[in-house]
């Protein structure tokens, strides 16, 4: 079954692809979208059936020498499960959604076929997104990520006639290279360090590379931090954290539908999925989980703040995709990695759902896509506003503060407010101050921009083109339905599976198939650390000292659930190493830690209701007062302005030098000016060498060498 | 004829060569038929009867297999064979000279010259894989510059005298060094016999030269007179400048029979000669050779990121490849060696489908200029798809034939030296960012030019001719073990050869020391 949905979106692309002209435009196209949803719906049957237990399929020899040895093949465990139905059900989605979106499309003209060119890309896609996820090893999993970025290029390049349109494309490919570069570096220290690149292998070498030191460049490094921190750089490059995201904002020249299934709900989270694959190696190196902490809880911050002040409303959720990606690293990074899948796939519902509504709000406005034009669309598109609403009201984080009501222990909300939630009280938990504060700081912005673009595209009075507004008119039924089904998603997909994903250990543990023991033993071990700790660390590390305190509590009410992880790397899709115990401390923050990210998402409302409803003037005095700060904002933070300052150019011209003055003067000039001398002299024969001499004196060219060689030959011999 | 199978297949050619010269008369255009036909016929013939040798090979057998011996004129041996080294790349100019033919087959001047020199050219590449006998090789190797060079210099571009003397002077100046090499070898070891040289353990005590102490002794200078032949050969960094100009000025299949095959010699040689016979200079040389290998590839990668002729952009794109190869054979293992070898095949399909996608547009347009298109996909959708499949492959897709090689050699030399692995792996980058550029450029946008106006998309013959390189690049992309198989066990024996001789002599240096 597996095997199925793995092949049949490749099975679509080509017969979509190269078929069209064999069955028809149509026929091509729903093929490609029937064999997407047969994988949707075996996805789903394999997630809910699935029962913990990791299952391999072999298909295929690949490389393999020496030591080395890889093969095609299928794993199959929880993180794998979760990927294929987030990846299917928006893919498949994504291709019904599109022949609304894609049909008459004024970038192509009359009689041009370039539809099943378009679906034949979105299946490729998708089949490169599940070798991904279900590779069995580093090799397979760089073949799917380069294969989506391969995918993503042609989608982002698929108005070719645009240029905007093909430098997007270039710059996303090249970037996200600048990342896999750091991967394959990754790749190749772990088959250094362990001779293997199958998981399996690597991670039952986890331990032994935390005590390993490895002498990389200039000095030495500690093994596993090493590897995590090169992988990860591959991660920042796929999922454009901070100093690689430069590509995901321009990725938006592609059509609105490959917006929403590559740059927001599937390919974008590869690194988010990549970390948490590697959880059993992460887990060993605390440096590199430090960095991955920092540096997601800056982007969180960065986007949204460059979020603010956007005005194309595809930029906007761009950015807020990138924020996002920001929390998920910030999870995975303090080690609640079942806390980074969550809003993962929580993520990929609301966030497909802003995108498919986007581009139904863009479809009734002729392509216009700056939010300047928009205004008062609430009428004239009512679906789409509701459905845009439902996708705010989760982004945002909607739901009722635990003190206040629950169903059982299962908080009331959108589903961005579960997993957000989550992400926020295991930053605390975890310590990580900068990852907390900035969190909560970025959620205040998502609320901001979230209900600006709200305000601006469905309230108020219309503005720009007169005439677009009076035929702004709702989507096609196709468009709509997978705004409906994605809803359901945003709204319940947090309730459903908010044990699983974050309730207690054994919950968790078991959706996982991590081994778990039921833990007198580790009470024991859990007291004396919070005995220990207070001791060493003082007073100072006081929120850890409320954790603990608060799991006492909790210990001594329901003394007989308590459950810790103890599976080795590698049994079960994650590792939690022992001492982890932030899943039990992210229960146990204080109340205002859980409300906080509530009160942010309320202030960011209010703040965005004045601004843009009670007094729309405002923001254009804001702007004209902090000036710098506001283009600072607006040019994003100027990266790339940098980028090409410091790289791009410098690039163009060391080529340009080594061309010219390397090559030309140096190289030609020295080493063969002896030959270049003699050039002009046989340049005066060229007349003869052309002229019906030729064999001849080829001729006499070879049997002067054999002579020559048989003569040193000989004469050597009698040496 | 089984026993003399590779002369066999060697020498077909030449003698559709010798046919062609002694009873092709005129020029008309019935005549020219006759000579694209024999060269198709011959070509063909010569693969098919090379495919015989592959399925008789026996991979697991490391050793030389299909010998031939025989005593030649003056006293010298006639010694062919080939073994998991050296078969791969007979398969490889047998496979690609047929599509070479087929690709000339629009050629008009001196087409009887002009089959007759391709035709020799691949009995002499033939040669150089299958020669078991030095004074054999160096014929061959030699000798297979003559057709090459008229090639250019006759059927070339403009500037084609400049270049096919700058290509001639430059090969043929590095190779007397290695003439004198052999010599030197002979004189050592008694024997022109490559198969008993490999046995012969040269001298490798260090000694002073003109006051300089040469370490690794008669090996290191061994391996510097026939690295001077190779290098250029390959070629490598800073040894080559021949190689754009040769090029650009080389009409489309000889630029395709110069990336696809003949640069192959020099990586085949250092696996032939220098790895094996001079294991210590080798290891001396190393670090040497990695950097080379490493600064060729950001170097060349960097200048064709500002290349404006097409022919040029992929010429230096084949020098950071080549890089690719010398970096893998230098780092001296497994992967590295079975690495360096695929990267070879592959650069082969994938170079030569390159040129030859340059050679489609500039039939119809007669310009390299990449400014003077734009657009084409517009007209030529076929071409577009084509020319985007080999522009990934090009910069290393996994999927494609590409990703194993660079994938590997690259793994291998994070093993050595973890500084050249970093240069080398940046290669990554400035290679996506060099073909994609090429391809947004000469394919993407709208077509405005009015000179492209009426371009038309490839002919049958031409989709045809490039059927076979997608097969072989996708086939080996996915299924590498196909030819990783074949080269792994002998790979292995010369790992472990090279392996033990470095620890012998480690082990004397330090016997010598205490």
């Amino acid at each position: 079954m597996e095997t199925i949905i793995l092949f049949s979106p490749l099975v679509g692309a080509l017969l979509c692809g190269f078929g069209w002209r064999v069955f028809g435009e149509r026929a091509a196209m729903w093929i490609a979208t029937a064999l997407l949803f047969l994988a949707a719906i075996l996805s789903w049957i394999v997630f809910l059936t699935f029962d913990g237990t990791t299952e391999q399929i072999q298909i295929l020899r690949w490389i393999e020498s020496g030591s080395l040895s890889t093969d095609w093949s299928i794993r199959l465990d929880r993180l794998t499960a979760i990927m294929l139905i987030v990846v299917t059900t928006v893919s498949a989605l994504v291709h019904l959604y599109s022949f609304g979106y894609m049909d008459h499309d004024p970038q192509w003209r009359e009689g041009e076929v370039y539809k099943p060119r378009f679906f034949a890309y979105l299946s490729f896609f998708t089949f490169a997104m599940l070798m991904l996820v279900t590779s069995d090893n580093l090799a397979q999993m760089f073949f799917g990520w380069e294969g989506v970025g391969v995918a993503s290029y042609l989608l982002i390049g698929f108005y070719y006639r645009k240029p905007s349109a093909n430098a997007a494309a270039i710059k996303a490919f090249v970037v996200n290279r600048v990342g896999d570069f750091g991967f394959a570096l990754g790749i190749f220290a772990l088959f250094f360090l362990t001779d293997s690149i199958r998981f399996d292998d690597v991670f039952a070498e986890a331990p032994r590379l935390a005590e390993t030191q490895l002498t990389f460049l200039w000095t030495e490094w500690n093994a596993a931090n090493l590897v995590a921190f090169l992988l990860f750089i591959g991660a920042m490059g796929k999922s454009a954290q901070l100093l690689l995201h430069t590509w995901l904002p321009d990725a938006m020249e592609g059509p609105t539908p490959v917006s929403a299934l590559i740059h927001a709900a599937t390919m974008v989270t590869a690194g988010v999925f990549l970390v948490c694959r590697m959880s059993p190696v992460l887990e060993f190196a605390p440096e590199a989980m430090a960095f991955v902490t920092v540096l997601g809880a800056l982007t969180a911050f960065f986007a949204a703040s460059v979020g603010l002040v956007q005005t194309d409303i595809k930029r906007v959720i761009a950015y807020s995709t990138c924020s996002q990606l920001g929390y998920m690293f910030v999870a995975a990074g303090v080690g609640m990695y079942s806390a980074a899948m969550f809003h993962l796939f929580t993520h990929a519902f609301f966030k497909a759902m802003l995108f498919l509504g986007a581009g139904s709000v863009i479809h009734a406005m002729h392509h216009e896509q700056d939010m300047m034009n928009y205004g008062g669309l609430r009428k004239r598109i009512p679906y789409t506003f509701w459905a845009m609403m439902i996708g705010t009201l989760a982004i945002t984080g909607v739901g009722v503060p635990v003190w206040i009501l629950t169903l059982g222990e299962i908080p009331i909300g959108f589903a961005g407010f579960h997993s957000k939630d989550a992400i926020v009280e295991s930053a605390y938990a975890a310590g990580s101050g900068i990852g907390f504060w900035a969190l909560v700081i970025a959620a205040l912005f998502t609320s901001f921009y979230s209900w600006r673009l709200m305000f601006l595209t469905f309230y108020g009075e219309p503005r720009g083109n007169k005439h677009t507004h009076e035929h702004a008119h709702e989507s096609p039924v196709v468009m709509l339905i997978p705004l409906g089904v994605l809803a359901l998603g945003a709204v319940f997909a947090g309730m459903i599976w908010y044990k699983s994903f974050f309730g207690h250990v054994d919950q968790v543990a078991k959706f996982y198939g991590i081994p778990y023991a039921e833990a007198t033993e580790h009470a024991e071990d859990h007291d004396d650390k919070t005995q220990a700790e207070p001791a060493a660390d003082g007073p100072a590390d006081a929120h850890h000292v409320d954790a603990a305190e608060g799991g006492q509590g909790d210990e001594k009410g329901h003394g007989a659930h308590h459950y810790a992880f103890v599976g080795e790397p590698g049994q079960g899709s994650l590792y939690v190493a022992p001492g982890n115990t932030l899943l039990d401390d992210a229960h146990k923050v204080p109340y205002w830690v859980k409300t906080s990210p509530f009160a942010a998402m309320l202030i960011g409302l209010l703040f965005a209701y004045w601004f843009y409803i009670v007094n729309p003037s405002l923001p254009g005095k804001l702007a004209e007062n902090q000036r710098p700060l506001y283009l600072f904002l607006k040019n994003k933070w100027y990266f790339d302005e940098l980028y090409n300052v410091i790289f791009v150019q410098p690039a163009l011209w060391i080529g340009r030098q080594l061309w010219r003055k390397g090559d030309g003067n140096v190289i030609d000039g020295s080493i063969n000016g002896v030959a270049m001398g003699i050039v002009p002299f046989f340049t005066r024969l060229a007349g003869r060498v052309q002229s019906g001499y030729i064999f001849t004196y080829a001729f006499a060219m070879v049997i002067g060498i054999a002579v020559l060689i048989t003569w040193m030959t000989m004469s050597g011999g009698a040496n | 004829m089984q026993d003399s199978i590779l002369s066999l297949v060697t020498f077909t050619p030449a003698l559709a060569a010798l046919i062609l010269a002694v009873f092709l008369r005129g020029d008309d255009e019935h005549a020219q038929r006759n000579a694209k036909w024999v060269a198709m016929f011959a070509t063909c013939a010569t693969f098919l009867a090379s495919l015989f040798i592959l399925f008789r090979f026996d991979p697991l057998n490391t050793g030389f297999q299909f010998i031939e011996e025989a005593e030649w004129l003056l006293g010298l041996q006639y010694k062919m064979g080939i073994d998991g080294i050296s078969v791969l790349f007979v398969m490889l100019t047998t496979f690609m000279m047929p599509l070479v033919i087929w690709a000339s087959w629009d050629v008009t001047e001196r087409v009887k010259e002009y089959m007759i020199a391709f035709l020799l050219l691949e009995t002499l590449m033939l040669g150089v894989f299958c020669a078991l006998d030095l004074v054999l090789f160096y014929l061959f190797f030699e000798a297979g510059l003559i057709p090459m060079f008229l090639i250019i210099g006759i059927w070339g571009g403009k500037n084609r005298i400049y270049a096919s003397f700058k290509f001639f002077l430059y090969t043929f100046l590095g190779s007397v060094l290695m003439l004198v090499a052999m010599v030197g070898m002979f004189v050592e070891a008694g024997t022109t016999d490559i198969e008993q040289l490999l046995n012969h353990q040269f001298g490798s005590e260090t000694f002073s030269l003109l006051g300089i102490q040469i370490v690794g002794g008669m090996q290191t200078l061994l391996f510097l007179a026939f690295f001077a032949s190779f290098a250029v050969k390959m070629p490598m960094w800073p040894v080559h400048t021949w190689l754009p100009d040769a090029h650009v000025q080389a009409p489309t299949a000889g630029s395709v029979v110069l990336a696809a095959i003949l640069l192959k010699m020099g990586g085949y040689g250092f696996l032939r000669f220098s790895i094996p016979m001079f294991p210590i200079g080798s290891d001396v040389m190393t670090p040497l050779v990695l950097w080379m290998s490493a600064i060729a590839i950001v170097y060349t990668s960097l200048v064709a990121l500002v290349q404006e002729d097409m022919k040029k952009l992929i010429a230096y794109s084949s020098v950071a490849h080549m890089g690719f190869v010398t970096m893998g054979i230098f780092a001296g293992n497994q992967q590295g060696i079975d690495g360096a070898i695929f990267q070879m095949l592959s650069h082969g399909f994938i170079s030569g489908a390159l040129f030859l996608c340059v050679g489609v547009i500039y039939d119809r347009m007669h310009t390299r200029e990449i400014d003077a298109y734009g657009g084409l996909v517009n007209r030529m959708p076929a071409y577009a798809l084509i020319f985007m499949l080999f522009t990934m492959a090009n910069v290393g897709l996994p999927g494609t034939s590409g990703f194993v090689g660079e994938f590997l050699t690259l793994m291998a030399v994070f093993q050595v030296n973890t500084w050249v692995a970093l240069v080398a792996t940046s290669g990554v980058v400035f290679s996506a960012a060099y073909a994609l550029w090429l391809y947004r450029r000469v394919v993407m946008g709208d077509l405005i030019k009015e000179s492209l106006k009426s371009i038309g998309d490839m002919t049958r013959r031409e989709k045809a001719i490039f059927a076979p390189l997608v097969v072989m690049t996708i086939l080996l992309g996915v299924y590498p073990a196909m030819a990783l198989d074949i080269i792994g066990p002998t790979v292995a024996q010369l790992v472990d050869n090279y392996q033990t001789a470095l620890s012998v002599s480690e082990q004397a240096t330090r016997l010598a020391m205490n």
